[in-house]
């Protein structure tokens, strides 16, 4: 438009470029419906036999880009960001792993998304979850071999990294792919409560709080501005900020414990689950300070709650309550 | 019991039989125990040729040994004493052997019986110890966890008739924890306030029993182990 031209001069005459350009930069995007149609229209124009897929490099894991990115590790962290959120935090003696369960519909139950470890590792995971499990048993079976062999619990900083190794093995074979599930691995150590992030790119980060999976951003803004004073914070304060967190991505849905699983590991507490009244109970302790209606946990009215996050929250327009269906990740299936 | 059996063995036709020899002598040098293990190994057709094979392999009997290892909690730690001598049978053929080897950061491990498989020992522990530091993480093998690896391999070295033909002794204190175990050739393994090797076990535990007290000092408890 005028607007660009005046901003941009060398853009005079360039007008095939820039459309090229902006359709460029829209694939490295993520793809909607709409704009697969249209690039399938447009592929039906172009007279070349090209591959379906956005780039010619993507087909195989052992194929790097020009510009030196392995687009199917990539790809598989996309898988990641569309499973259901997952929340971790750590003070200096206990882990959190929160995550929401949203079941496939009415008639079923929901997908495990937290599993234990050992007494004092648990993890929690987004994506596939199906890859999941198979990581899960992996770090079990780790776990014990090591309990067996020294009668003493593997520090989680070195199950995290065997993890890591196996995870990079399948972006380095062409007759696998890489694991398309992101882990939050919270465990104890001689040094105390660790979290880390594994990839399935085959990098693991340590974190102090972190949450992946889809719309764990809104999470991690609430996080973010709360992370400095999780190392000394009580247990029960901990277990407060995972569910506030969790309630973070759940933008305007209402709260239910049966909606989260929480569990907790810490210095002379074994990794556990919460029970839905505990769950419920600490839900209740701050939907009850916002709303007119006592014992009822919070009506969507938007984040307009009393509790300081109100801020930051997502304009998201209130929804009645119900699961919402359409935000179950195919994979979770 | 034992029953005494020459070196050969009488073959018969449809099985062999593997033997493990134990023999020990007295510091009088005229008291000799000899136990015998014998397992069948069912073969078909009787094929002498392998198994001789196989057995020279195995671990039969002891040749350069170690005699007693004798260690005691004590208030601050662990006291461990061992003499510096290599028995080859009846002469005291090496004088000055270490019979106790630092391990890591936290741990002593002394051992009686053969000497080499005391190194090779050693050996396994070294890569043990160097993987670990490697990992770099601020983590480290404590007595606990070497006691337990260890009883691991001595198990499992008996269960495949071929001992490493050792008793062995391990202390340490890690993080103010003091800990104090045994593992014998056969995988038998536990933790003591006071535990020996070899003949200490006979000679020293017994003045140990009556004499160990949980607030030794450092130098009663040296006494004490001088006095065993």
């Amino acid at each position: 438009g005028e607007r660009e031209r005046e901003e941009h001069p060398w853009l005079e005459g360039k007008e095939k470029f820039v459309t090229a350009l902006v359709l460029y930069k829209l694939k490295t995007l993520s793809t909607t419906k709409q704009y697969r149609r249209r690039r399938r229209r447009r592929k039906r124009e172009s007279t070349t036999i090209k591959k379906m897929f956005r780039n010619q490099y993507d087909t195989d894991v052992t194929t790097w880009s020009p510009t030196g990115r392995l687009f199917q590790v990539e790809y598989a962290m996309e898988a990641v960001k569309q499973g259901s959120a997952a929340i971790g935090l750590r003070s200096r003696s206990h882990v959190v792993l929160a995550c929401v369960n949203k079941a496939q519909s009415e008639l079923s139950s929901h997908q495990k998304k937290i599993f234990k470890v050992d007494d004092h590792i648990g993890v929690a995971i987004a994506g596939l979850t199906a890859d999941g499990r198979v990581l899960s048993r992996y770090m079990r079976s780790e776990s014990i071999n090591h309990s067996f062999t020294y009668e003493s619990p593997l520090p989680v900083g070195r199950l995290v990294v065997h993890l890591a190794d196996k995870a990079q093995v399948c972006t380095q074979r062409s007759w696998k792919r890489p694991y398309g599930v992101g882990l939050l691995v919270g465990g104890l150590d001689e040094s105390g409560a660790h979290l880390y992030y594994n990839c399935p790119s085959g990098n693991y980060f340590e974190y102090q709080a972190f949450a992946i999976g889809s719309r764990s951003q809104a999470a991690k803004t609430y996080l973010e501005r709360r992370f400095e004073s999780f190392g000394d914070s009580s247990r029960e304060d901990l277990i407060k900020d995972a569910i506030l967190a969790v309630r973070e991505t759940l933008q305007g849905e209402t709260l239910k414990s049966s909606l989260c699983t929480v569990s907790i590991l810490g210095v002379g507490e074994p990794f556990h689950f919460l029970d839905q009244e505990t769950i419920q109970n600490v839900i209740d302790t701050f939907e009850k300070v916002a709303e007119e209606e006592e014992g009822e946990a919070g009506e969507g009215e938007g984040e307009g709650e009393g509790e300081a996050e109100a801020a930051a929250a997502a304009a998201a327009p209130a929804e009645q309550g119900g699961s919402g269906d359409q935000d179950v990740a195919p994979m979770e299936m | 019991g034992s029953s005494v059996r020459g070196e050969k063995q009488k073959r018969t036709s449809d099985r062999e039989e593997a033997t493990l020899a134990l023999r020990t002598r007295s510091f009088c040098g005229c008291f000799i125990e000899k136990m015998t293990f014998t397992i069948p190994i069912e073969n078909g057709n009787g094929n002498g040729v392998k198994n001789a094979e196989a057995d020279s392999q195995r671990t039969l009997y002891p040749y350069v040994t170690g005699t007693s290892v004798v260690a005691i909690k004590y208030k601050d730690g662990i006291l461990m004493a061992s003499d510096m001598g290599g028995s080859y049978g009846s002469t005291l053929r090496y004088k000055n052997i270490e019979r106790m080897k630092a391990i890591g950061k936290h741990s002593l491990l002394g051992a009686s019986g053969e000497i080499s498989d005391f190194q090779e020992i050693l050996r396994y522990l070294d890569e043990l110890v160097l993987n670990d530091n490697m990992w770099d993480d601020g983590n480290s093998l404590g007595p606990k966890e070497v006691h337990n690896y260890l009883t691991r391999v001595m198990y499992n070295r008996r269960n495949k008739f071929n001992p490493l033909w050792n008793t062995l002794v391990l202390g340490g204190v890690k993080n103010g924890d003091k800990y104090l175990g045994m593992v014998s050739m056969i995988g038998v393994s536990f933790e003591d306030n006071h535990v020996a090797a070899g003949f200490g076990n006979h000679l020293a535990r017994p003045i140990l029993r009556d004499e160990w007290r949980e607030d030794l000092s450092f130098e009663d408890g040296v006494k004490l182990l001088e006095k065993c």
